[in-house]
């Protein structure tokens, strides 16, 4: 009972030396803290990023289009049941957007061309990067839609110019222009019951660089109106978050649990953003292990310095009788607060500058890790500690005779 | 009974001996001056004493203990339950208070009392500075908290390598002032010193010079009178 009552108060003094000599020495060891505040700011806020990184980059590359495409298997198209399926197996957390697309043969001015019937909103979150002069479509009003550059410019469009698609219903036979029947007969023809006509305005002109400008983007719905037919889907077009081996992953499941559906990854993008993250996530490891040495090289000139400094103290409690390891013990102890009061600084600036960098960078928030907070501490902790163990062993070179002596 | 006997002593660095065939015994409760010019091994020997160095040849016996061949481990202990030391530099720790530097003794030593502590600091007149830091201390306070730490322990020896050599007049008559009552209750006390007034007021006061014991005074008569009061009234 004694015994173990005067054991506290060894500890209590032991604190009240160690706290004593940082809060009263606190203006020397300021820069010390900062050094290992600002590691550990860098290596919690990197190691956030680290984290997030594939998240946050994943939603950035999906700007750059569709990911995933799925086809039907065979002949038959895909039915609407069949997207909320589809649907449904991704998650909608995991969509960035989800076009099912409709390709219908129409003439205009005798001509043939191509509508891509599709969910508009849809496909501008899968392609955000296309460029469109004027706006884009909507499943509001439908008869005023995007035709790509190309067809523009071979008719001669412009926002607001109207232009009317003809074509046979679903189903029925188209019959040829006949060349022994007059214009009028033609038209008569054309304006049969099995054919369709309608007035369709520009909204938009799309840009691409690519297939899109020679195509005319409708709202799917009224597409169908048009040609008479039901929802039936030749392509859907996914943007999902998922790196390659996610996307592999998710089409066999496509592929075991909606059989009649066929999906395929965009190699080509889902592989350079793998290089990519890979590229990012590797340097932000190298600069982590960077900079968790330059704190150590701090830390050990400060320790080295602070001993130096202290040697008469050092002297002085070695003539009172302190032994080498207890004299060790304390400082150790006060890099141990050192490294914690650093720590726990640095993990909450460390939040701070992954926010910023984040909302700067990507422009949303980021998910924290909580088990980084006793992490960060425990790493700089430690690292504290080991730096500190060579400056600290000088302590046995100090003679108190020689250095009480002088001066 | 004698409490240090040091039997042919010699301390050498080098072709130059620091100490040279030394013979010298101090009963306990002794009062004994080390007085000589510079150079001639006073604190030479204060350390050998004070088990913070250990002679080349010759032997060092410590309260029937013979300390001149123990490593420094054991050296450590013997100095931290025998020896109260006073330096001419106070050697305070800045960032404790007077008490807690008076404490810092005690937990090297076995284990904190800072009641005890404070009574120390109230015999050598600092009840009212125990939460200063030394910074806040005057040169005199501050020896005197050096004082109270050398004592804490109950140490059988106190030993003072000039333990006045920065202090004023004034402050110097109360370090003797309390010096005398240690006397009296019975402490060993070995002081360096070059001051003749201060090394009058002991008992037996011995001139070093070249490493050598060259006289040895026994101020018995005139013990008690030098210095009493003196800047006080
Ligand atoms: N560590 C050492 N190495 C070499 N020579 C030393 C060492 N310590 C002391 N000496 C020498 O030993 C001699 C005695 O030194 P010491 O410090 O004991 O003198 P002192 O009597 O205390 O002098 P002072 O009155 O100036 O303090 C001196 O010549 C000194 O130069
Ligand atoms: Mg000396």
């Amino acid at each position: 009972m004694e015994n173990r009552k005067r054991k506290g108060s060894r500890k209590k003094m032991y604190m009240r030396m160690v706290a004593g000599s940082l809060i009263r020495r606190a203006s020397r060891l300021i820069i010390a803290v900062l050094a290992i505040a600002i590691g550990a700011t860098i290596l919690s806020g990197l190691v956030t990023i680290y984290y997030d990184i594939p998240e946050q980059l994943g939603r950035e590359f999906r700007s750059y289009g569709a990911n995933l495409i799925v086809l039907p298997r065979g002949e038959a198209k895909i039915t609407r049941e069949t997207l909320g399926k589809l649907r449904n197996l991704i998650g909608t957390d995991k969509i960035v957007g989800m076009a099912p697309y409709r390709y219908q043969t129409v003439k205009i001015n005798e001509q043939p061309y191509i509508i891509a019937g599709t969910d508009l909103s849809q496909a501008e979150k899968n392609s955000p990067f296309w460029y469109v002069e004027g706006e884009w479509g909507n499943s509001q009003e439908t008869s005023r839609v995007m035709v790509g550059s190309e067809i523009a410019r071979t008719l001669g469009l412009k926002i607001g110019d109207s232009f009317t698609v003809q074509g046979v219903r679903y189903g029925e036979k188209a019959e040829a222009s006949r060349q022994d029947l007059s214009a009028e007969e033609n038209l008569k023809r054309d304006l049969a019951r099995q054919n369709f006509h309608k007035k369709l305005t520009v909204r938009g002109i799309v840009s691409t660089g690519g297939a899109e400008e020679g195509f005319i983007f409708a709202d799917i719905d009224m597409l169908d109106e048009l040609i008479s037919d039901t929802f039936r889907a030749d392509v859907i077009e996914c943007s999902i978050v998922a790196d390659a081996a996610g996307l592999s992953e998710l089409s066999a499941k496509i592929e075991r649990e909606i059989p009649e559906l066929q999906p395929r990854a965009v190699r080509r993008l889902t592989q350079s953003q793998d290089i990519v993250l890979g590229k990012l996530q590797a340097l932000v490891l190298l600069v982590t292990v960077v900079v968790l040495i330059i704190t150590m090289i701090s830390v050990y000139t400060t320790m080295t310095a602070m001993v130096a400094e202290r040697r008469r103290e050092i002297a002085l409690k070695k003539a009172l009788g302190a032994e080498n390891k207890l004299v060790m013990g304390e400082l150790l102890g006060e890099g141990v607060l050192l490294g914690l009061t650093g720590g726990a600084l640095g993990v909450f600036l460390g939040f701070e500058f992954a926010l910023r960098v984040s909302l700067n960078v990507f422009g949303r928030g980021i998910n924290f890790q909580i088990a980084l907070i006793p992490i960060t501490i425990a790493v700089f902790i430690i690292i504290t500690v080991t730096a500190s163990i060579i400056p600290v062993r000088r302590v046995m070179d100090i003679h108190p005779a020689i250095v009480l002596k002088g001066e | 009974m004698k409490i240090l006997e040091l039997k042919n002593v010699s301390k050498i660095y080098g072709n130059l001996k620091a100490l040279a065939d030394i013979n010298l015994s101090v009963n306990a409760g002794d009062w004994l001056s080390i007085m000589g010019p510079s150079g001639s091994g006073k604190t030479t020997m204060i350390n050998i004493i004070g088990c913070m160095d250990t002679p080349s040849t010759g032997s060092v016996i410590l309260d029937g203990t013979d300390i001149s061949r123990e490593n420094s481990v054991n050296l450590t202990r013997i100095r931290r339950d025998k020896i109260g030391l006073i330096f001419q530099q106070f050697h305070l720790i800045s960032y404790l208070t007077a008490v807690e530097n008076v404490m810092v003794a005690q937990y090297y030593h076995s284990m904190p009392d800072e009641e005890e502590a404070m009574e120390a600091l109230a015999k050598v007149g600092l009840a009212d500075r125990a939460r200063h830091l030394p910074a806040q201390l005057s040169g005199g306070e501050q020896q005197r908290v050096c004082i109270a730490r050398a004592l804490i322990n109950s140490p059988q020896i106190l030993l003072g390598d000039e333990p006045t050599g920065n202090l004023d007049e004034e402050n110097e008559s109360i370090v003797v002032d309390i010096f005398r009552r240690l006397h009296d209750e019975g402490v060993t006390i070995i002081i360096v010193t070059h001051d003749p007034e201060v090394g009058d007021v002991a008992q037996r006061k011995i001139i070093l010079e070249h490493g050598r014991v060259v006289d040895d005074i026994d101020q018995s008569a005139t013990f008690g009178e030098a210095l009493k009061l003196k800047g006080k009234s």
